[in-house]
């Protein structure tokens, strides 16, 4: 209960969210599934933000996970570079005229 | 200081819906590209920042800024070599990245927190992350592989069976460790949480025929999506609420158009019934 108390924004943010997501994208034509889903899977590379996070606050001589750490930023970085690149890449064959 | 930052992940996250909202439209797309990647940067810079006014140690720093130079090298490069048909493996990879950040994540955490005062919610958060991003790691490697045609499609009733047994494990572990009546501690617990789920991931993907890869991939893209937004839950970052639960309810909403478009259900997808479904379908 103290959980909920404290976090009931976020749940009303979630909430949201929720049906904003959905919203957004509901009228997305077939042939952008693709790029989307890339796209989509890009922005979910926001991760690495909580990574960075953890990774601040781990203490210097801890070096189990300060590997692990490292790993977790370097996979995240992975996940949003690659993403928007790929999707980039992806869309370049949708420009009209060429 | 704090309002700027603040506001810098309110802007990331309108970035975000932004992007999104522009790539559905063929025409705004790759503008939407342009404006998520920034978002993405700002989210990105932003964290340094908030962390520059506080003390870290230097050692931490340079492995961060090292890890995300040689990230950001490395997935420039795959990009930029893959060919135009190798692109759905490509996401899933990067997928299963997501995934892995988001389990490791979970691990940290855990091996840093006081079990004794972290609050229950917190914990069921943590392992909710864990569980989600394990299974997004390992089932979207498999999804890879099975693209790219190296593993083969095994239906068989052990793995099916397996993988419902597994995910039942998955749901009842955590009740019975809260319940107290498995004695072991709480880092123990998430180490073995983590390999249940990579196994399930595994198992998961495995009995799904290989042209419904698309759809899995979505589907574990939202997994990652959802895994993400329990991380952000935890560090209540609002950047990363809102970009997890973005791309979780776009990613399923995207599923179930892609099954629509291939005229079958979700559940038929997912399920053991592939061969019949099959049958009827053709």
């Amino acid at each position: 209960m103290d959980f909920i108390n404290q976090h009931i924004q976020e749940i009303y943010f979630v909430i949201f969210c929720v049906f904003i997501g959905i919203e957004v994208i509901s009228n997305v034509p077939a042939i952008l599934h693709t790029p989307l889903m890339s796209g989509a899977n890009a922005i979910s590379g926001v991760i690495l933000v909580g990574a960075i996070i953890v990774m601040l606050r781990v203490p210097e001589d801890d070096y189990l996970n300060l590997t692990l750490g490292g790993i977790a930023v370097f996979l995240g970085t992975l996940n949003i570079s690659g993403g928007f690149f790929v999707t980039g890449r992806m869309l370049k064959m949708f420009s009209p005229k060429k | 200081m704090y309002a700027i930052i603040e506001v810098g992940y309110l802007i990331a996250t309108l970035s975000f819906l932004g992007g999104l909202k522009f790539m559905s439209s063929p025409k705004k797309a790759k503008t939407g590209n342009l404006i998520a990647a920034m978002g993405m940067v700002l989210a990105v810079v932003l964290t340094f920042v908030a962390a520059l006014t506080a003390t870290v140690p230097y050692t931490n720093l340079i492995i961060m800024l090292l890890a995300i130079a040689i990230g950001t090298v490395i997935g420039k490069r795959l990009s930029d070599k893959v060919e135009m048909t190798g692109m759905p493996q490509l996401v899933s990879l990067f997928n299963a990245t997501g995934g892995g950040c988001a389990m490791l994540l979970g691990l940290m955490e855990a091996n840093q927190m006081d079990p004794a005062t972290t609050i229950l919610g917190n914990k069921i958060l943590l392992i909710a992350g864990l569980i989600t991003g394990a299974v997004a790691l390992t089932g979207s490697i498999i999804a890879e592989q099975k693209l790219a045609g190296k593993v083969k499609d095994r239906r068989s009733k052990t793995v099916i069976f397996s993988a419902r047994i597994l995910l039942g494990l998955m749901l009842v572990l955590p009740v019975l460790y809260f319940f107290g009546i498995i004695p072991i501690s709480f880092i123990a617990f998430m180490y073995v949480l983590a390999t249940i789920a990579m196994i399930y991931g595994v198992l998961f993907v495995l009995p799904i025929g290989g042209a419904d890869m698309p759809v899995v991939i979505s589907l574990l893209n939202s997994i990652t999506g959802i895994a993400t937004a329990f991380a952000g839950f935890v560090y209540g970052n609002k950047a990363m609420i809102a970009g997890g639960i973005f791309v979780g309810a776009a990613g399923i909403l995207l599923t179930l158009l892609m099954c629509k478009a291939m005229n079958r259900s979700l559940l038929k997808v997912l399920a053991g019934t592939f061969k019949k479904s099959k049958n009827g379908a053709v």
